[in-house]
């Protein structure tokens, strides 16, 4: 009984774990374009954005922790954080280490952010935009359960929703990006396009 | 949490260069922070009254860009002093 | 008395040599003990004439409390300002002078390296200098040389900021960096670095071979010595040494002014307009004009004539500054242009209605919002311009006419 427990916790966690980290992502595109209505400002967007990733990943840890504990995957610690060295599923599980990696860079990074710096912070929250995919794709293959009815139309949805928010994203462009570049042009002595300044 | 610990006074101060008109800090703290026809901040130069502090530290932890951080008052340094290139009075930093 | 800077041979003769400048002047004893040359120039109250005015004694002194022996002298004749002629004629027919001052500041800062950054326009003043400092590596009496390094910098206005400077010099990029660390703490090579006007320089070096009382001789009721300034406008571009004091009339006597002047520029595209009675009468002293809410700036004096437009001079300035925005900040960047962009359609009679008070709202919000200064000089002379061409601002605006234009400067 103990191991459906944490059969159930495990695969219960991962879900909500996907679906917070869907909502982070679509909060991410919403804070970037500094999306804001007379109601909503923009630092609670970001607020948003960084306490639900927060969230996301205490559920992620719960997910991982059940799933190392139970004896039915006979994980180890090790095959949780080396990819491809689990016996079950090996591929699948490897999907899952590495978004947890791309994942725990993230939020190394952010934490530290006043250390590091905003270029280097920057530079290394690309990795998102594999962090997600993978997740997602662990979620579609690893469990036994990924295509009961439920479970798939939350991937649906999950999927659905980034689409659609990154769609809106590039629809979206950068007005502002647009407007600087042609201030800046006016001036005779800022450095080319390869500014900085300019994003 | 980055924040004055000493319990001197303290002001606030913009890296210009890294800013780029996000808006949070005007959002955080309207007391002490105005936005310009461009979105910039306009931030007061006097010291962060005790009351606005804890706003002041999310304000400045909101940054983006980190480009929002507080400064000593009263630091002597070697920059001519504002008086004597802009005699008229700078309404902020 | 005068001149001292520009004495000796005329200035149409080109650079003095090293022969002829050691004749004249005798040579320049060696530094024993660099904190007695600073006290010197302490006492002589010596204030540096970039632009900034800043004592120059206490300016050494921070280089030197922070120098191993390492430290930088970069001697800027950079000279962006584009109505200022005095640091390039100085180069041009005075380099000997110039680099006493930078090898006595070195000798007196403890650096083991001087950067002569002049402006890339200004040819005959690099020239100069580039053969005066082979003369001084062929000349077998010097014992001991501190290298020397010549630099052209980028023609743009910000390129003499003193962070701009550095900033070159390290990295080929003429912008400012902003605040912290200042040059004197981290700058060349994250050196300590002296940064100072070639022309405070030379008044270094005759300081020192003449001493404070010397220097302190003639002056103004402020601020002692003599200083070089750029004479505009009417009497074209004249480079004129002057006792700190000399008023403006003086000045305008002595440069032998034409016409009747209706307002002064001072300190160039960084100063301040000012009408005719109210700058006439006042003393080219730095200290003087400061209090008097002006400033002496880099030493330009430009007068424009009662029968031309405040307006139209002002709105091509703005729109030069505008231009010469580093584009690294956003209030000046967009700030300037908007300013620039409304100057200009005051000036043409094609004013939108809300125009002038935009402009004079933008004008009271650009001052220490930037990186650099550049923005606060340009605030400085917009208001300036607001204040003292207010009637005409107040005609072009609202009234589509320009008082000049119709004959203003010809009324009885």
């Amino acid at each position: 009984m103990s191991d459906q427990i944490l059969w159930f916790a495990s695969r219960g966690s991962g879900v909500v774990s996907l679906i917070l980290a869907t909502a982070v992502v679509c909060l991410g595109f919403l804070t970037v374009a500094r999306w804001q209505r007379p109601a909503w400002p923009r630092f609670l967007t970001a607020e948003l954005h960084r306490r639900i990733a927060l969230l996301s990943v205490v559920f992620l840890a719960i997910h991982i922790i059940t799933a190392v504990l139970d004896p039915y995957t006979s994980l180890g610690l090790v095959a949780a954080v080396v990819p491809l060295a689990s016996s079950y599923r090996p591929v699948a599980v490897a999907l899952g280490v590495i978004s947890v990696d791309l994942i725990a860079a993230l939020v190394v990074t952010s934490l530290l952010r006043e250390r590091i710096g905003h270029r280097v912070w920057r530079a290394v929250h690309w990795v998102a935009y594999g962090a997600w995919p993978l997740a997602l794709l662990h979620g579609l293959t690893a469990g036994t359960d990924a295509f009961t009815p439920w479970l798939l139309a939350v991937e649906i949805a999950c999927c659905a929703a980034v689409t659609a928010a990154l769609a809106w994203r590039i629809a979206a462009g950068s007005p502002r990006r647009a407007l600087l570049a042609d201030v800046v042009s006016t001036s005779s002595i800022a450095a080319p396009a390869t500014s900085r300044r300019v994003r | 949490m980055s924040g004055p610990t000493t319990g001197e006074p303290v002001a606030l101060a913009v890296d210009r260069i890294r800013c780029d008109a996000h808006g949070m800090c005007a959002e955080l703290l309207p007391e002490m922070i105005d936005l310009d026809d461009w979105g910039y901040p306009i931030v007061a130069t006097a010291a962060v009254p005790d009351v606005l502090l804890a706003d002041a530290r999310r304000a400045v932890a909101a940054c983006p860009l980190l480009a929002l951080r507080f400064r000593p008052l009263a630091r002597a340094t070697m920059r001519v002093p504002a008086a004597a290139r802009v005699p008229a009075a700078i309404p902020g930093g | 008395m005068l001149p001292r800077l520009l004495a000796g041979p005329p200035l149409a003769a080109g650079p003095e040599s090293l022969k002829d400048h050691r004749r004249r002047l005798g040579p320049l004893a060696p530094v024993a003990d660099g904190r007695a040359v600073i006290d010197v120039l302490a006492s002589s109250g010596l204030l540096g004439r970039g632009g900034a005015g800043f004592p120059v004694a206490r300016k050494w002194a921070a280089v030197a409390d922070r120098s191993a022996g390492d430290a930088v002298v970069l001697a800027n004749g950079a000279e962006g300002e584009p109505l200022s002629a005095k640091d390039r004629t100085l180069m041009a027919t005075r380099p000997h002078l110039v680099l006493d001052g930078a090898e006595l500041a070195a000798e007196a800062v403890g650096a083991d390296r001087i950067v002569l950054y002049v402006g890339s326009e200004h040819v005959a003043a690099g020239t100069a200098l580039h053969s005066a400092v082979a003369e001084r590596a062929a000349d077998r009496r010097a014992a001991h040389r501190i290298p020397v390094t010549l630099l052209a910098a980028p023609p743009t206005y910000v390129a003499g900021e003193e962070s701009a400077a550095v900033h070159f010099v390290n990295a080929g990029d003429a912008r400012p960096t902003g605040t912290t660390p200042r040059p004197f703490e981290r700058g060349v090579d994250a050196r300590p670095t002296l940064v100072q006007n070639v022309e405070t320089l030379a008044h270094a070096a005759l300081i020192a071979r003449n001493g404070d009382s010397w220097y302190r001789e003639i002056g103004g009721r402020s601020t002692r010595g003599s200083a070089l300034v750029t004479v505009g406008g009417a009497a074209g571009r004249g480079v004129t040494e002057i006792a700190i004091g000399t008023t403006v009339a003086e000045l305008a006597d002595l440069a032998a002014v034409r016409g009747v002047p209706g307002a002064v520029l001072l300190g160039g595209y960084f100063g301040r307009w000012l009408s005719a009675d109210e700058a006439i009468d006042l003393p080219l002293d730095p200290v003087a004009l400061r209090e008097a809410g002006s400033a002496f700036g880099c030493g330009v004096v430009s007068f424009l004539d009662r029968s031309a437009c405040g307006i139209d001079a002002t709105a091509r300035i703005i729109d030069y500054m505008a231009g010469q925005s580093a584009a690294q900040c956003g209030p000046c960047v967009f700030g300037l242009r908007a300013i620039a962009d409304a100057t200009a359609r005051i000036a043409g009679g094609t004013a939108a209605s809300d125009d002038l008070e935009r402009l004079t709202r933008w004008s009271g919000q650009l001052a220490g919002r930037g990186a650099c200064r550049h923005p606060d000089g340009a605030a400085g002379l917009m208001q300036s311009a607001l204040r003292v061409f207010a009637d005409d601002f107040v005609a072009h605006a609202r009234r589509r006419r320009c008082p000049v234009a119709q004959g203003r400067g010809r009324a009885a």
